[in-house]
């Protein structure tokens, strides 16, 4: 009982050895590789950032930004803003009215799981579903418009602006709303003046990045939007009007290398403005949250 | 509500009350029963559009679907030409599912490592940048992806890639010959590897985020290692969750069709090997829908749409299930 067990010697330094230096190699191992993981991932965005970058950026000149087809993509930059805005303008309401009404109307319960479901399965449907539904329903039998293509984008965005303003309306204090109940302020004005208001910064951040998500969406535009004079200012939403998706997609298809340093330089356009607006709203989100949650 | 309803004497008559303030509780309560209801309006109008989705797409599929019935989706053929005009879905459906797997065999493993750096291993500054970086991924357009595996990756593919893998791994039969393009079903599935990655990245980072820090302390107190805390305590308990996550991501990648067709060269076979050409359901309709030839041809990539429907809303259920399973015992831990 008062021997101390045999092998052990109090004054050994305490340095690992034999099993335990495995594990801790096998361990400092494991963390590499996850660490090499994450800067591969970080590379590749940079890699591809990068081509569009050197390739895009000789394509680039004032006339490239303004001018009809041979010699730049203005109409096409004119026409996605403008297929992209009708698509929010559909998308927007609806989706902030859909997370208004999961979040101040309908707490938990079936109907919730219901609605929930709906919006992640809307926002697991392939793009080019969407494509073929809006085709069927608008496009067949009539002609593509900048309409259809919005209709189809706009069901892209909602699920993603239903969601994220979910989640910025769940930030909202309740004791917002239990100050206005106090009052006896009625419920629709609560949620009109009170609670809307102050997660409108989330909302609009959460719209930007569906923006972002359905400016570059293709596979639907080519059902919608692929038929057009790419040559002329068009601002007709009734009618096919140019836009950047389908544009990179058309020179890429064509193999000739005029065409693909327009494809660069549309690219380019079209990645820096996405990049702008989600790394944006990105920021202003974060900030957003933590002073809500503070 | 009617908290503010007068305290009425039951023996006295009703005291009418002042005329503005009842004009406004009407109104209130026809307030709150609009916006309630333009509200569970939008609601229902998202669930009829997806309802209505499945039905325009079996509706357009229709002519197809009776004149091949269910053996449309394992047969081989692909005739788009008048005189023939023979449609099946085997190849196309074999090469979304090895395209697919390929990705995600590869990209989980890599993604799952990245969320686990970001939550667990990286200092708050280095994950705050990295984060949106990785996320950052997933923005960039398909269509640009698809253009930059054509002009960058394909090359690169053919010249140094697919002959190291066929000298060094071509006793497998998949590592076949390399061919002259840099278009085949590996370059798709690695193009569809970057699309997977970040979706699986964000979601497996939040999810070991949410493992409680006491638990994992815990396991550090008992001697383990920094791996073996992963392994044991970090991974188990959110482990359906990482499962979802997958699922979510290859219901991306089978859905990819933009992207897809720019890279994977429209073949018309099937081969064991990756580094031929193939195709996708997604990828066909993308490539052949604007310029269908006759009703019967668009009809069958309608048909082609059906099955990438079904597939795709099935792994999203079941990523949902699976993940709802997770939520439920998450909140019995967090407790």
């Amino acid at each position: 009982m008062t021997e101390t067990p045999a092998g052990f010697d109090p004054a050994t330094d305490l340095t690992p050895s034999g099993n335990l230096r495995r594990r801790q190699a096998f361990s400092r191992l494991a963390e590499t590789g996850a660490t090499v993981a994450a800067v591969a991932a970080v590379a590749v965005l940079f890699i591809v950032v990068y081509s569009v970058v050197v390739r895009g950026a000789g394509a680039l000149s004032l006339d490239f930004l303004t001018k009809g087809a041979p010699d730049g993509i203005g109409p096409a930059i004119v026409g996605t803003t403008v297929i992209v805005g009708i698509a929010t303008l559909i998308a927007m309401p609806i989706g902030v009215l859909i997370a208004l009404y999961l979040s101040e109307f309908t707490r938990s319960g079936r109907v919730a799981g219901a609605i929930k479901l709906t919006l992640d399965l809307m926002n697991g449907l392939p793009s080019i579903i969407i494509g073929l539904f809006v085709f069927g329903l608008l496009v067949y039998g009539h002609q593509q418009s900048a309409i259809a293509a919005s209709v189809a984008l706009s069901i892209i965005m909602l699920p993603l602006i239903a969601r994220g303003s979910m989640e910025v309306l769940a930030l909202v204090p309740e004791g917002l709303r239990e100050a206005a109940d106090a009052l006896g302020v009625s419920r629709w004005r609560t949620v009109l003046t009170v609670v809307l208001p102050s997660a409108l910064g989330g909302i609009v951040t959460s719209t930007v990045l569906a923006v972002a998500r359905a400016a570059g969406e293709t596979a639907p535009l080519i059902f919608t939007a692929s038929v057009f004079d790419s040559a002329r200012y068009n601002l007709n939403p009734t009618e096919a009007i140019p836009n950047i998706p389908v544009t990179i997609f058309q020179l890429s298809e064509e193999a000739s290398p005029e065409a693909f340093t327009r494809a660069w330089g549309s690219s380019l356009v079209l990645v820096a403005a996405i990049m702008f607006a989600s790394l944006g709203a990105r920021a202003v989100l974060a900030r957003s949250r933590s002073r809500m949650s503070r | 509500m009617s908290t503010a309803a007068p305290p009425a004497s039951p023996p006295e008559a009703p005291v009418p009350a002042p005329r503005p303030r009842d004009w406004r509780r009407t109104f209130d309560r026809f307030g709150d029963l609009l916006l309630i209801a333009i509200c569970a309006g939008a609601a229902l109008l998202a669930v009829a559009a997806l309802l209505a989705i499945g039905y325009q797409v079996v509706h357009g599929a229709a002519p197809s679907i009776s004149k091949f019935g269910l053996g449309f989706v394992f047969h081989t053929n692909w005739q788009p030409n008048p005189p023939f005009e023979d449609f099946g879905a085997g190849t196309l459906l074999f090469g979304t599912v090895v395209s697919s797997f390929f990705a995600l065999l590869v990209g989980a493993p890599i993604a799952i490592a990245i969320g686990l750096f970001l939550s667990l291993l990286a200092p708050k500054g280095v994950s705050s940048i990295i984060s949106p970086l990785v996320e950052m991924l997933a923005a960039i357009p398909s269509v640009i992806l698809g253009f930059w595996g054509i002009i960058v990756l394909a090359p690169f593919v053919q010249r140094d890639a697919e002959p190291f893998l066929h000298d060094t791994l071509g006793f497998i039969p998949i590592f076949g010959e390399p061919q002259t393009t840099g278009a085949s079903v590996f370059t798709a599935s690695l193009i569809l590897t970057i699309m997977v990655i970040p979706i699986i990245a964000s979601i497996s980072r939040d999810l070991f985020l949410s493992v409680p820090q006491d638990i994992q302390d815990g396991a550090s107190a008992l001697g383990a290692t920094r791996w073996e805390v992963v392994r044991g305590v970090v991974l188990p308990s959110t482990a359906s969750g990482v499962i979802a996550a997958s699922l979510l991501g290859l219901g991306r990648a089978l859905g990819e069709a933009i992207a897809v067709t720019q890279v994977i060269g429209a073949g018309s076979e099937i081969n064991a090997s990756l580094f031929k050409t193939g195709d996708t359901l997604a990828g066909r309709i993308a490539n052949q829908f604007p310029g269908a030839i006759t009703e019967l041809h668009q009809a069958s990539l309608f048909y082609l749409g059906v099955i990438l429907l079904i597939i795709g809303v099935a792994s999203n259920l079941c990523a949902q299930w699976i993940g709802r399973r997770f939520d439920v015992s998450q909140r019995g831990a967090t407790r």
